[in-house]
């Protein structure tokens, strides 16, 4: 059998692995109601550190680590303008998006071209021995094993634990889980800089594990705002999320694949194409939301209804009602 | 448990909100605390529910001084608060909302809260489903849902602030019978409300509250003259009910069909006359809304005719013109949320009048836009000035600026519950003015959960009940019954 297209779509779990820790860093952070609008410049900045520590230190757990503080510390500085100096979360994310991003390019330039050292790939016995499924899911770096993990977590967290209902909660209504007794600032707090943790992991992991730092991240760079648009696209939901992510990296990588076997299409289709794709597939998850689905729908028999309004309001979901608003206790 | 409060005072500002407060709630006890906007209801039971802190006095609870410094120590002390707009979540289920806040551990046991909660239910006689969306339930629903929480967490005292604007006429009755339940079983109920006829048919004892004090306190057999004179310091006389209803038609309803998803309208009939009050009764949404807004240009009906009548006898239908021909005639919609829709928040009263009056030229002529304001402001007894930004005006002032911008003249003035909220005397102050319009010739055409008001301002009487619409009634030959009978869905053919 010829292995080679079941290593390429391995590839693209490997590739949406920095994607994944993005979205999930970004949906809890949104989730809890503030918005990381950083997210491009930090991903950067944290794949610039992630490479740097991990390098000079030989160390590939420093360099997440590093990344991770980095990450969760740009998006502390968020918590503090938007949550305790009540500044806008809008302007204060997108000049730290512009400045963290120069900041890597500045500070990142006299390692481009260090040695370059790859996560090594870990296959999982057992797992990574089933037929198709195994080398595809299972013969992958950590990282890449921790970024399912992530998406798991998350869901969990988000919809099966008591602290994931206060999560939703202060995201939701904060007057409403203050008077439940809920410190929602510091929950704030606490939420942003795990979620700013996780994008930094993802950072790190690309330079890392898919790529390597070599000072212009062209295939890198917008990433992050690729990012925010999946989070609100997969409505703030972990599995969602990550299909959108999923999806996204899948787009790019038949983009490549495809330009050498379609060679009378103009190239920039393939590069381009990914983007409004994504945008209606998405569209379609979010069918629920739609006004003129609710009015087709009145024209059906009642129980036939009743049981597709059911199956769109369990889809259906809006974004956190507080979301970029800072909570003020009268 | 007894709840007492010593001596609070709160003062923001200025202003003295709390002004040496003292009052008792026993075990068992209905007090009712009665005062207009701005007496310092509120802010005494936001001091008893954590949510600001107090100045000075003490808070005893069974006898024993408590130290209240935040809600979450409020509720552990036994001390529930049902907000005017209830506290929950609205996109989450309603087993989620009972759960977060509750002393369940790392992951809940979602099958014992659900037991618990049916059981609660149970008591009063409620079924909300636990797996319902609270975004699905009506205000009422989410009321009984957040006093059941109150008492699954263990409230021994709960304080209910306005809880009756904005739900219907039955959902009243199913709270007052909860109340009256609740007291049976020895808790101590603080309600909060400025309507008399609410304060008399549920409480065991009233106090009055005005400009942050405490002015006095009855029991039963209240004296309602006496108990307005304590709230307002002065003597009100209510308007007599007078009928400014003339023979012309001004507006025929014919056939009127509204098509909606959910709560198809057809078949509508009726006239209305000049000068004519005529009120809509209903639980809410059973279409009154729907007609409203066909009526004033906003929703297109789908058949029938809306015919204006002229005084020459000749008539024009306008039914598929838009809103601002509507306007043009003199049909104005006064909606139900002031700062949402009716007025603008963030703009000032003057900006609100160079909205509203038509403009000459290009630009704003500002001093004859203030003379107008102030003139208005005079006119209407509005408390605030011209550079007043309209949020920061009371609820009984946003409705008076609401109706010092309407045109002059006008055909038909459509409200959506034009006193929702509102004290008595700006109730008063607000039907007075708009009884001024029926004597110029203007109909009134408006939405009210509260019957006695439909009763004591119509004319006559439309009642609806999922999407159905009833004949005019003479609002002189039926009685608050019979209305409940027809809005509960009884009597009709």
């Amino acid at each position: 059998m010829d292995n080679s297209w079941v290593i390429s779509i391995g590839s693209i779990f490997a590739w949406a692995a920095p994607v994944i820790f993005g979205v999930m860093g970004e949906t809890i952070t949104e989730r809890a109601g503030v918005m990381n609008l950083s997210l491009n410049g930090s991903l950067i900045l944290t794949a610039m550190v992630g490479f740097v520590v991990g390098t000079t230190t030989n160390s590939f757990l420093l360099g997440f680590v590093a990344a991770a503080i980095v990450g969760a510390l740009v998006a502390l500085l968020i918590a503090f303008m938007s949550i305790s100096l009540k500044q806008s979360q809008v302007a204060v994310g997108y000049v730290l998006a512009i400045a963290t991003k120069s900041l890597a390019y500045f500070l990142g330039a006299p390692y481009v071209g260090k040695p370059v050292m790859l996560l090594p790939q870990v296959p999982i016995p057992l797992l990574s021995s089933i037929p198709i499924i195994g080398p595809i899911l299972f013969k992958q770096t950590i990282l890449t094993y921790l970024s399912y993990v992530a998406i798991f977590v998350c869901f969990w967290w988000i919809f099966k634990t008591h602290q994931g209902l206060v999560l939703q909660g202060i995201g939701e209504r904060p007057s409403a889980a203050y008077i439940r007794g809920v410190n929602v600032n510091r929950m704030r707090y606490i939420y942003t800089a795990i979620g700013g943790g996780l994008v930094g992991i993802g950072g790190a992991l690309y330079s890392l594990s898919v790529k390597t730092w070599n000072g212009q991240l062209s295939g890198f760079d917008g990433i992050g705002w690729i990012i925010l648009a999946i989070t609100i696209f997969g409505s703030w939901h972990p599995l969602k999320g990550a299909l959108g992510a999923y999806l996204f990296v899948l787009l790019q990588y038949l983009g490549i694949v495809l330009q050498p076997l379609l060679p009378n299409v103009n190239s920039r289709i393939f590069q381009v194409a990914p983007f409004p794709l994504m945008i209606l597939a998405l569209l379609f998850v979010n069918i629920g939301n739609a006004e003129w689905v609710d009015r087709t729908l009145a024209g059906l028999p009642e129980n036939v209804r009743r049981t597709i309004a059911k199956v769109l309001r369990a889809m259906r979901t809006s974004p956190p009602a507080a979301l970029g608003i800072p909570f003020e206790k009268e | 448990m007894d709840v007492e409060v010593r001596n609070i005072h709160k003062t923001f500002g200025k202003v003295h909100a709390n002004n040496n407060i003292s009052l008792t709630v026993k075990s068992g006890e209905v007090q009712g605390i009665l005062g207009e906007n701005g007496a310092g209801k509120s802010t005494l039971m936001k001091i008893l529910s954590g949510f600001i802190s107090l100045d000075a006095g003490s808070i005893l609870l069974d006898g024993k001084e408590v130290n209240i410094a935040s809600p979450a120590d409020s509720v552990k002390l036994g001390i529930g608060m049902l907000h005017q707009d209830p506290l929950d979540f609205p996109p989450f289920k309603v087993l989620d909302n009972l759960i977060l806040g509750s002393h369940e551990g790392m992951i809940p046991n979602r099958k014992k809260v659900r037991q618990e909660f049916i059981e609660l239910q149970k008591q009063f006689d409620f079924s909300i489903s636990p797996d319902a969306y609270i975004d699905s339930l009506s205000v009422g629903e989410r009321q009984q849902l957040e006093i059941i929480r109150l008492l699954w967490l263990g409230a021994e005292v709960l304080i209910l602030d306005e809880p009756t604007t904005g739900i219907s006429a039955a959902q009243k009755l199913q709270l007052f019978a909860m109340v009256r339940k609740l007291s049976e079983q020895g808790k101590a109920i603080l309600f909060v409300s400025h309507k008399l006829e609410e304060v008399g048919a549920l409480c065991t004892q009233v106090a009055v509250f005005r400009q942050g004090m405490n002015v006095g306190q009855m029991r039963p057999p209240f004296d309602n003259d006496k108990l307005v004179e304590m709230m307002f310091g002065k003597i009100l006389t209510r308007s007599d009910k007078k009928c400014c209803a003339q023979e012309n038609v001004n507006i025929e309803v014919s056939d009127l069909k509204i098509d909606d998803a959910r709560l198809p309208i057809k078949n509508v009939n009726f006239c209305i006359q000049k000068g004519e009050v005529i009120g809509l009764a209903g639980m809410e949404g059973s279409g009154q809304g729907l007609l409203l807004r066909a009526l004033a240009g906003i929703i297109r009906p789908t058949g029938g005719h809306l015919w204006l009548h002229e005084e020459n006898g000749s008539k024009r239908d306008y039914v598929g013109k838009h809103y601002f021909d509507f306007k043009n005639e003199g049909i104005s919609f006064l909606p139900a949320d002031r700062l949402d829709e009716g007025l603008i928040a963030g703009l000032d009263l003057k900006e609100h009048f160079i909205l509203a009056e038509k403009q000459n030229g290009f630009f704003v002529d500002t001093k004859a836009a203030l003379q107008l304001t102030e003139k208005r402001i005079k006119d209407f007894n509005i408390k605030g000035t011209a550079e007043n930004k309209v949020e920061s005006l009371s609820g009984g002032n946003q409705q008076r600026a609401e109706l010092a911008l309407l045109r002059q003249p006008l055909r038909l003035l459509l409200l959506d519950h034009p006193t929702r909220g509102l004290d008595i005397e700006s109730t008063l102050y607000i039907w007075s003015k708009l009884k001024q319009r029926c004597s110029e010739g203007a109909s009134i055409f408006f939405v009210s959960s509260d019957l006695d008001e439909i009763l004591q301002y119509s004319d006559r009487i439309l009642v609806f009940f999922g999407g159905k619409v009833s004949k005019p009634l003479d609002a002189n030959g039926v009685s608050v019954d019979q209305l409940g009978q027809l809005i509960g869905g009884r009597g009709w053919e």
